[in-house]
């Protein structure tokens, strides 16, 4: 294996190896992981959440990710931090950050305690979720709890429509918990860049610089080039700039790939928000440090005048049902409008206008953009309809969606030449998909302290 | 003329959030990043003809000039992953700005 060494540039630094951009999603590449525990990391961190993944997960509490692969990620992290004799830190985990994704993942790590008789260490966790009573008790108190990105005040009516909540902690938790001596942490729900920029604050780094610390190194390879996921990065914090490297000799941090990454997935590229303020990288400036490394100063960091905690919540609307159909014919294509309409309105005639959902996505034609599909009017020569169905009970999903797919069949349109059926079935079955849901809260709630919402815990694992 | 797809490195879209989708445009050299910065293709108002939008869905527009990138970000019509949202991750937004047509500098 190629030897990357990258030599302390002061005494007074904190190293960080970031292994994955969402641990347990897809697998840690070993290689560069490797590497980046042969330079001296004071710590490895890895945040595990995310919201890409839709509502479904965090309303009915479970992972989109596959048990055996947060095992793999968590043994590899697991093994180097107990290797290595430093701390381990993971954020969010499990995906959504519930309680029972972090009872999950501890319960995980006590399992490779005993599997690899590893000597006695301390795990610190701290749980997320926010009962709907303490936002019942809020509201009744006449609490505003704002929405974000233009959603209106939380009323009471949204919050019964939801299942489960979770708070988005910042540093706070986390540096309570090495505060107490843990040695692994496993922690909710909480922002990315407080993984890493906990331990930073801790050890007295500047504010600003550390939460952008976090920032770039929580993606992992994602802020390197040629791209590469789930490859480990080096990230290096002094006092007055940070440096992140890319351990896979492949690739490399460039000015471009490591500003790309600020603004990815990102509304605005210059703010970042979390419990407590936010980062202005307005005036943040880059430079190429050597081959692999970029080196980035400037950030501010700005307070925020009353503490903020961010909301996300996710309600159940229902059981889902979901059929597909084909179509050829040219006529039926360019009226495919029509055909959906009839086989609506004989939903309609069995369980009326509402009480369900009922939704058509013409692939082909328009299903990805929607109205903003700017070649709607020119679909394919072949499309295909896929047809979801909301309903309280599967019972009812599956017949709302069985009606719509099948009438489709035998939908009449006045020019058609094809009289024998007006679609193809790939299968003539509807078929049952998870639970519906939405994301029903994006929210933040006014906190007097940044811990309340966040209780820590210790306990101990290895032999 | 020349189409964005011919001048851009990466043109992609993603969640930012779950009720917004943002899109980042990014070039690989200064000139370019400057010649569709100054054409005004992916201005405000050019987005929201091409996707045929009202300007108060766009809640960002930015030029970034570090990244190379012009960025701007869209509220979603309704929240990522409900019943009848076909792009989950908004990874599949971006086709229409492959297209763009970009007059010479």
């Amino acid at each position: 294996m190629p030897s990357i060494e990258r030599n302390r540039s002061a005494n007074d630094t904190l190293r960080i190896v970031c292994p994955n951009g969402h641990l347990g999603f897809a697998p840690i590449k070993t290689g560069s992981f490797e590497i980046g525990c042969r330079n001296e990391p004071d710590l490895i961190c890895a945040d595990s959440g995310s919201c890409d993944v839709g509502p479904g997960p965090l309303g009915a509490d479970v992972s989109s990710s596959p048990r055996q692969w947060q095992e793999q990620d968590l043994e590899t992290m697991l093994l180097a931090s107990r290797r290595l004799g430093i701390p381990m830190i993971v954020g969010s985990a499990g995906d959504t950050g519930t309680n029972s994704r972090v009872d999950l993942f501890v319960g995980m790590l006590r399992e490779l305690g005993r599997k690899y008789r590893l000597p006695k260490f301390r795990i610190g966790y701290f749980y997320s979720e926010v009962g709907k009573e303490t936002l019942r008790s809020r509201l009744g108190e006449g609490e505003r709890v704002e929405g974000l990105d233009g959603r209106p005040a939380l009323d009471a009516e949204t919050l019964e429509a939801t299942d489960r909540i979770v708070a988005v902690a910042g540093v706070h938790p986390y540096i309570e918990l090495l505060d107490r001596g843990a040695e692994v942490i496993i922690g909710g729900r909480s922002s990315d860049c407080a993984v890493f920029a906990a331990p930073a604050i801790r050890r007295g780094f500047p504010d600003a610089l550390a939460y952008l610390y976090g920032k770039i190194l929580e993606c992992a390879s994602f802020c390197c080039e040629p791209y590469g996921a789930k490859e480990s990065v080096l990230g290096e914090i002094s006092m007055h700039d940070i440096k992140v490297t890319a351990m896979l000799p492949e690739q490399r941090c460039t000015i471009a790939s490591v500003a790309g990454h600020a603004m990815y997935e990102r509304a605005n590229p210059f703010y970042e928000y979390f419990l407590g303020g936010h980062i202005d990288m307005s005036g943040c400036r880059y430079e190429q440090y050597d081959d692999r490394t970029v080196r980035v100063t400037g950030p501010r960091f700005v307070p925020a005048g009353e503490l903020c905690v961010k909301l996300e919540g996710s309600g159940k609307l229902g059981e889902r049902y979901v059929g597909i159909v084909g179509v050829r014919d040219p006529y039926t294509i360019a009226n495919i409008d029509l055909v959906t309409g009839w086989a609506r309105r004989q939903v309609e005639e069995r369980f009326g206008t509402s009480g369900y959902e009922l939704h058509f996505a013409v692939y082909g034609r328009d299903a990805i953009l929607g109205p903003s599909e700017p070649l709607r009017a020119a679909p394919a020569h072949e499309v295909a309809v896929v047809v979801q169905a909301v309903a309280p009970t599967k019972k009812m999903a599956e017949e709302v969606c069985m009606i719509a797919t099948r009438q489709m069949f035998y939908a009449r349109l006045p020019e058609v030449k094809g009289t024998a059926g007006g679609v193809a079935f790939i299968l003539d079955e509807v078929m049952p998909a998870s639970p519906a849901y939405r994301w029903t809260l994006n929210h933040t709630m006014r906190v007097d302290d940044p811990v309340e919402l966040f209780p820590t815990f210790i306990t101990e694992a290895g032999v | 003329m020349a189409r964005l797809s011919e001048i851009a490195k990466t043109i992609r879209s993603k969640n930012a959030g779950v009720d917004k989708i943002t899109f980042d445009v990014i070039f690989s050299d200064a000139a370019a990043y400057e010649r569709v910065r100054r054409s005004g293709a992916l201005s405000r108002a050019a987005v929201c003809r091409l996707f045929e939008i009202a300007p108060d869905r766009i809640s960002d527009h930015v030029e970034f000039a570090p990244a190379l990138a012009i960025k701007f970000t869209i509220f979603r019509r309704a929240p990522s992953g409900s019943p009848g949202d076909a792009d989950i991750f908004g990874a599949q937004q971006y086709g229409p700005l492959l297209g763009v047509e970009v007059p010479n500098a």
